[in-house]
């Protein structure tokens, strides 16, 4: 398990991810303060951050709770809402390339869109870096992944204690956080992979489908057109003669 | 503790890490060379792009102007920090107008 958790490429990991933490903490408190309003008690709302760690399924959870519990449509929520980390583990996996199964398998248990954003844009920028200032990618990974998880899990537990005194995170710009993040990143990986067209396929697909859809479609719908038209664009490269 | 939801959770937690694993294990598989490798090479950014779009689309004039700043910063630099501490410190303010 070593190559997961070699010390130069957790710190490295966790202060990459330390700002985007901030606002997952910022989230976390109102998952907690929301449980408690749902009657899940102190216990239960750390376990659920535990087992779940996934904030969109754990709020979208907490929207459709009710007495009795509705099994099926949450368990059905869970599914459609996690579609989109297939895409994230199969891209995190070709870039964390040569990485074991087993290891890959640990590493899976903590895939959410943060992380995952934050490893493909170490990926794609690390080498134009010298050689000793590159992290090993599975640590940073799990850099991210153990700061996150253990952020959440904290932040559930803190909103849960304090309650009705946890304040809306919009009135000090931290929900902004989520996206403005996703947009540096991309403007990041745009820079090394120039793209228009796939952004401009991606981008509007996903706005349609969210428009018409609903759930979490727009990111498979947005992902496969965006790669599509990519695929479409692509010159096979000529050798010189 | 609620054992119905302890179950409950333990469902969630299986479908989730059940989704996560394929899609580790299906990264193994993919192409590493050829049309499908390259259009594989703008999956990440095309996943972004399509978390961000509908979420800036649904904000009003303190995100766009919010998201017009990360992106000047963003192209600028490297850092993850300067772009989201503009970003939020922006919108906060200009949500205040």
């Amino acid at each position: 398990m070593r190559a997961l958790f070699e010390s130069y490429g957790l710190r490295a990991g966790a202060r990459r991810c330390a700002p985007i933490a901030l606002s997952v903490f910022a989230y976390g408190l109102v998952f907690g303060a929301l449980a408690a309003q749902d009657g899940l008690s102190l216990g239960e709302t750390g376990l659920m951050s535990a087992i779940v760690f996934s904030g969109s399924v754990q709020f979208v959870a907490l929207g459709l709770w009710a007495t009795p519990l509705p099994v099926a449509a949450l368990l059905i929520a869970t599914f459609l809402l996690s579609l989109r980390l297939v895409l994230m583990g199969a891209t995190l996996r070709r870039a964390l390339a040569g990485i074991s199964t087993g290891r890959a398998l640990v590493a899976a248990w903590f895939v959410t869109d943060e992380n995952w954003a934050l490893t493909m844009s170490e990926a794609a920028q690390r080498g134009s870096r010298p050689e000793a200032q590159r992290p090993p990618l599975a640590s940073f990974f799990m850099g991210t992944s153990i700061l996150l998880y253990g952020t959440w899990i904290a932040a559930g537990i803190v909103g849960h204690l304090i309650g009705g005194a946890v304040g809306d995170p919009k009135h000090l710009g931290f929900d902004f956080a989520f996206p403005a993040m996703f947009l540096a990143l991309s403007i990041g990986l745009g820079r090394r992979h120039p793209n228009v067209l796939v952004w401009l396929a991606s981008a509007a697909s996903a706005i349609l489908a969210e428009r018409y859809l609903g759930g979490a479609w727009h990111i498979l719908v947005g992902a496969g057109a965006g790669i599509a038209v990519a695929a479409l664009g692509h010159k096979t490269p000529r050798r010189a003669p | 503790m609620r054992p119905e939801l302890i179950l409950l959770f333990a469902g969630m937690g299986a479908i989730n890490y059940a989704v996560r694993a394929a899609g580790m294990l299906v990264g193994e598989l993919l192409p590493k060379e050829g049309r499908l490798a390259a259009a594989l090479t703008q999956l990440p950014a095309a996943i972004l792009i399509s978390l961000v779009a509908p979420l800036l689309l649904h904000g009003g004039g303190a995100e766009w102007a919010g998201a017009a700043i990360v992106a000047a910063i963003a192209s600028r630099s490297e850092g993850l920090l300067l772009p989201l501490a503009a970003g939020v410190v922006a919108v906060a303010l200009l949500r205040l107008i």
